[in-house]
């Protein structure tokens, strides 16, 4: 399976079980689990940066239809596919022969430098996109408690993901 | 010029980046002030046809329970039907038959149709529930939804040609001018965007006598709803001395957890009373600035 293919696939599976599992779910007001931008972070390294960004905005849009939020997501997922590569230039390892990955994991980075990297676009996401929704509507305390829970249950959602799913190692290759 | 050019193609990646989010902006901000998004019959569309997919599935396992209620309500209805009003035989007086009754001036105002809900949340603070009828099956905007044990649920915001989207009473922005069944006092009925269980029902002076648990109903003198409609029970009262308003919480009466059928009520008359209600502030208006 090519790697077009299988991000058009894990696109699916992220939007719909953000719509139909996580958004229906009920825990507190405060406390929203997201997951679907575990897509944009796991697109694969080799990427174009203006590819990535028009990706980021369609995933964001296509939540916001399905949950009416016209938007909100499209404007955070746009940030973090903008901040992606920053941050991946600062924490993948610059050895260019053990570096052989396809797309950011645990595996590639090393589990520290991985999770430092998902926590940073995380806390980004949730930042940027309950901003939004605080100037609409709600309080200063309830936006900081906000964003701090939410990113605390998306982390634990992520890392369980993670470990749950280990993606296959795939090696760039000559042969390939 | 060329160096404009330059300066573009360096930093075309962060331009792009930038009118994206200008973009994403404009949708949130045209949407939160019209209920009206770009692209929303297309994307209305699509959505709908997913959710309807999904919603098969879903109905199966709340199935009982939309049971038990629809045939709650078909029994209630049932007490309703003339045939169960009779004379005593004690007078010369001949039974009327049942249909003769219209014959007295009465003329239908509201006209119900059915919906089957399709999606809906409650964890945001602007819930949203799509239902599969649309502007080809006669849905309007500001029509008032029902659900399927006869509790208010919401307005229809937005039409597209099969399916429509709901503003459910768990929305910030959402306003339903109610009164209280025991005593008749108005009210409007809002939400603050926390617990989904219940609603802030405001403007009753602290002289009505209020008991908890209370019937809210919606009142007569709304637009969009038909009165008379439960929305819910009063679960808390505070009194607001600044104001000398009473802060009551209301339980909602619909359980907006498992929505599955509802009905989406028309009001007839709807466009005639707007007319009249705006023709007389002009009216007013036009008063004032004339001669006494």
């Amino acid at each position: 399976m090519n790697d077009f293919l299988r991000n058009i696939l894990r696109f699916v599976v992220f939007i719909s079980i953000q719509v139909y599992v996580l958004n229906r779910l009920h825990l507190h007001q405060f406390i929203i689990p997201y997951i679907y931008y575990l897509f944009i972070l796991w697109l694969p390294f080799s990427v174009s940066r203006i590819v990535l960004l028009l990706t980021g905005f369609l995933t964001g849009l296509t939540l916001d239809y399905f949950s009416m939020q016209i938007g909100v997501h499209a404007a955070a997922c746009t940030l973090i596919a903008y901040i992606r590569p920053f941050i991946i230039n600062v924490l993948a390892p610059k050895d260019s022969n053990e570096f052989n990955y396809r797309e950011p994991s645990a595996k590639a980075m090393g589990w520290p430098p991985y999770l430092l990297y998902v926590l940073i676009l995380t806390v980004l996401h949730h930042t940027y996109m309950t901003f939004l929704q605080w100037l609409q509507f709600g309080s200063f305390l309830e936006f900081f408690i906000k964003v701090i829970y939410t990113t605390g249950i998306s982390m634990l959602l992520i890392i369980t993901a993670e470990l749950l799913f280990p993606r296959k190692l795939k090696f760039r290759t000559n042969t390939a | 010029m060329r160096n404009i050019f330059l300066f573009i193609r360096r930093y075309f990646t962060f331009f792009t980046f930038l009118i994206l989010q200008v973009v994403a902006l404009w949708f949130m901000i045209s949407y939160n002030r019209f209920h009206r998004a770009k692209f929303l019959g297309m994307a209305n569309e699509m959505t709908g046809f997913f959710n309807k997919q999904y919603n098969k599935v879903e109905d199966y396992i709340s199935l009982n329970e939309e049971n038990r209620r629809v045939h709650k309500f078909n029994d209630s209805l049932l007490n309703l039907l003339p045939r169960n009003f009779m004379k005593r035989d004690t007078g010369m007086e001949i039974i009327k038959a049942p249909g003769s009754y219209d014959t007295t001036g009465q003329y239908r105002r509201y006209y119900s149709r059915p919906a089957t809900v399709i999606y809906n949340t409650v964890n945001a603070t602007k819930n949203y529930i799509q239902i599969s009828r649309g502007s080809n099956q006669g849905i309007k905007d500001n029509m008032a939804v029902i659900s399927s044990d006869g509790y208010v649920v919401g307005v229809v915001v937005n039409v597209s040609a099969n399916f429509s989207q709901v503003m459910s009473l768990l929305h910030v922005q959402s306003t339903v001018s109610v009164s209280l069944k025991k005593t008749g006092d108005f009210g409007t009925v809002e939400w603050d965007g926390k617990d989904p269980r219940f609603l802030l029902l405001k403007k009753i002076p602290k002289t009505v006598d209020i008991q908890l648990g209370d019937t809210v109903l919606t009142s007569s003198v709304s637009f969009n709803f038909p009165p008379g409609y439960m929305v819910g029970t009063i679960s808390d009262k505070k009194l607001d001395n600044t104001t000398g308003m009473y802060l009551l919480k209301v339980k909602t009466a619909a359980n907006f957890y498992n929505l599955q059928q509802v009905h989406v009520i028309e009001n007839t008359e709807r466009e005639e009373q707007l007319q009249l209600f705006d023709d007389t502030k002009k009216k007013i208006e036009e008063i004032k600035k004339g001669p006494r």
